[in-house]
């Protein structure tokens, strides 16, 4: 097999700013992502009248739909711009699997430990900001490190409504220069240099939580 | 008017082309889930084994599966290995490859960790007690180990049925790809028809995943006291 070197290294250009957008929205994805179920998650474990319903219907239709049908129906079904659209469905999908990493975080915390805190006097604000989030926030720490990376190789299908990310460029390349195996290598390149450093960072961090966790 | 264009949903002629995709789909997904299984225990009974020869290459299968995105696997198997090794699959075939390898490094995973993390003194009290090693396996570790496997393991399976649309990327007719052929059909006609058949799309998903995670979930909760 030959391969064309001169074309893929004119190529790192548009894949480099393609990157930039995948980036964009995989950040922006999981940061939503992060915010909505770490608010779905709190408001379930402080057992909020009227939300539990909703929030728990929520939970479930965003884990149990595939993100590329979510797509397909913001951007055609309910006219959602390209980019919005993305950061949207990313969010919609991530913020459920997040509510259960969260969620899990908080049933991992024992319940003496809020019993402790109230008997000591604690408010239950208190209670919950100093005793139980920092110890569930540790240990829900791998199971968010995996949804960040699941939800950064799920941005990978968002070029079906028109966003130009890395696999949009791959696909220009192939349909215009048939240089199919160059834009392909190129294609795995760009993940492997975009998601190796999320893989160690997430390695990292989950090591280094490792001893955090109570009575352990 | 809030439900016009509904009617895309009445066609009895509509509905028996997207059960046809549908078919595709589960097709797909099954088929790649029973390899997923049975490979994934094998190579998850094989991982076990601590050696350099058995670790390293399961690493790296495992980690470079794992990294690359599952369209991405797709695409290469599509296009790439199409032009390079002149494998002339169709989508449908090559869906179930892919599906089936990337299914089997989880599968292995799942099987390495949960008989892994039972605890040494299993196997240690029924060597004591005078089992060999097959009757170690076959009577003390692969009963518990199926109790935290099956939660999981079905889990996994919802995981490949939701990763089958990629399939309409690499021109697979499947349910997805239909519904894209009835918009365009009735676009002209009706303005409404992608909220329609892709709001359709999406519950017949979740009606699929939904039932699936819940037993998954169900079993967890019983056997998790033990």
């Amino acid at each position: 097999m030959e391969l064309d070197y001169q074309n893929m290294i004119g190529s790192i250009p548009l894949f480099a700013q393609a990157a930039w957008t995948t980036l964009w929205i995989a950040v922006s994805g999981v940061l939503l992502a992060s915010a909505i179920g770490a608010g779905c998650a709190l408001s379930l474990y402080l057992e909020w009248p009227f939300l539990t319903r909703p929030i728990k219907a929520y939970i479930e239709v965003s884990r149990n739909t595939p993100l590329l049908v979510q797509l397909f129906l913001l951007h055609f079904g309910l006219k959602v711009e390209a980019l919005p659209c993305a950061v949207m469905a990313l969010a919609f999908l991530g913020g459920g699997y997040m509510a259960e990493a969260f969620r899990a975080g908080l049933e991992a915390v024992e319940r003496s430990q809020v019993e402790s805190a109230l008997s000591l006097g604690l408010s239950r604000y208190e209670t919950v900001r100093y005793v139980v989030l920092p110890q569930a926030l540790i240990s829900a720490v791998p199971a968010i490190g995996a949804n960040v990376i699941f939800l950064f190789k799920e941005t990978s299908v968002v070029s079906v409504v028109a966003v130009t990310d890395i696999v949009a460029v791959a696909k220009d390349l192939i349909s215009l220069y048939y240089e199919t195996a160059e834009a392909l290598i190129m294609l795995v390149i760009a993940y492997l240099v975009l998601l190796t450093p999320i893989c160690l960072a997430v390695w990292w961090l989950e090591r280094r939580v490792k001893h955090a966790v109570f009575g352990r | 008017m809030p439900f016009s264009g509904a009617d895309i949903l009445l066609d009895s002629a509509n509905l028996a082309r997207l059960a046809e995709g549908l078919i595709v789909t589960v097709r797909v997904a099954a088929v790649s889930i029973v390899f997923a299984f049975v490979l994934g225990m094998l190579i998850g009974v094989i991982a076990l084994s601590r050696g350099k020869l058995v670790q390293i290459p399961y690493q790296i299968f495992l980690q470079s599966i794992r990294i690359v995105p599952q369209l991405v696997w797709l695409f290469l198997f599509f296009f790439g290995f199409a032009k390079w090794l002149g494998w002339n699959w169709n989508g449908e075939t090559t869906g179930i490859v892919v599906f089936s390898i990337w299914g089997t490094a989880e599968m292995a995973d799942i099987v390495r960790a949960s008989i892994g993390s039972l605890p040494v003194h299993q196997t240690q009290s029924a060597a004591a007690l005078g089992l060999s090693r097959s009757q170690i396996y076959l009577f003390v570790l692969i009963p518990q180990a199926v109790r935290r496997l099956l939660p999981v393991s079905i889990n996994l399976a919802t995981r490949i049925i939701k990763t089958t649309p990629l399939l309409v990327l690499i021109t697979v007719v499947e349910v997805l790809k239909v519904g894209q052929q009835l918009i365009e059909v009735n676009i002209l006609t009706n303005s409404l028809a992608a909220f329609w058949v892709y709001g359709l799309i999406f519950v017949i998903y979740f009606l699929i995943c939904f039932p699936v995670a819940l037993l998954s979930r169900k079993l967890e909760a019983r056997w998790s006291v033990q």
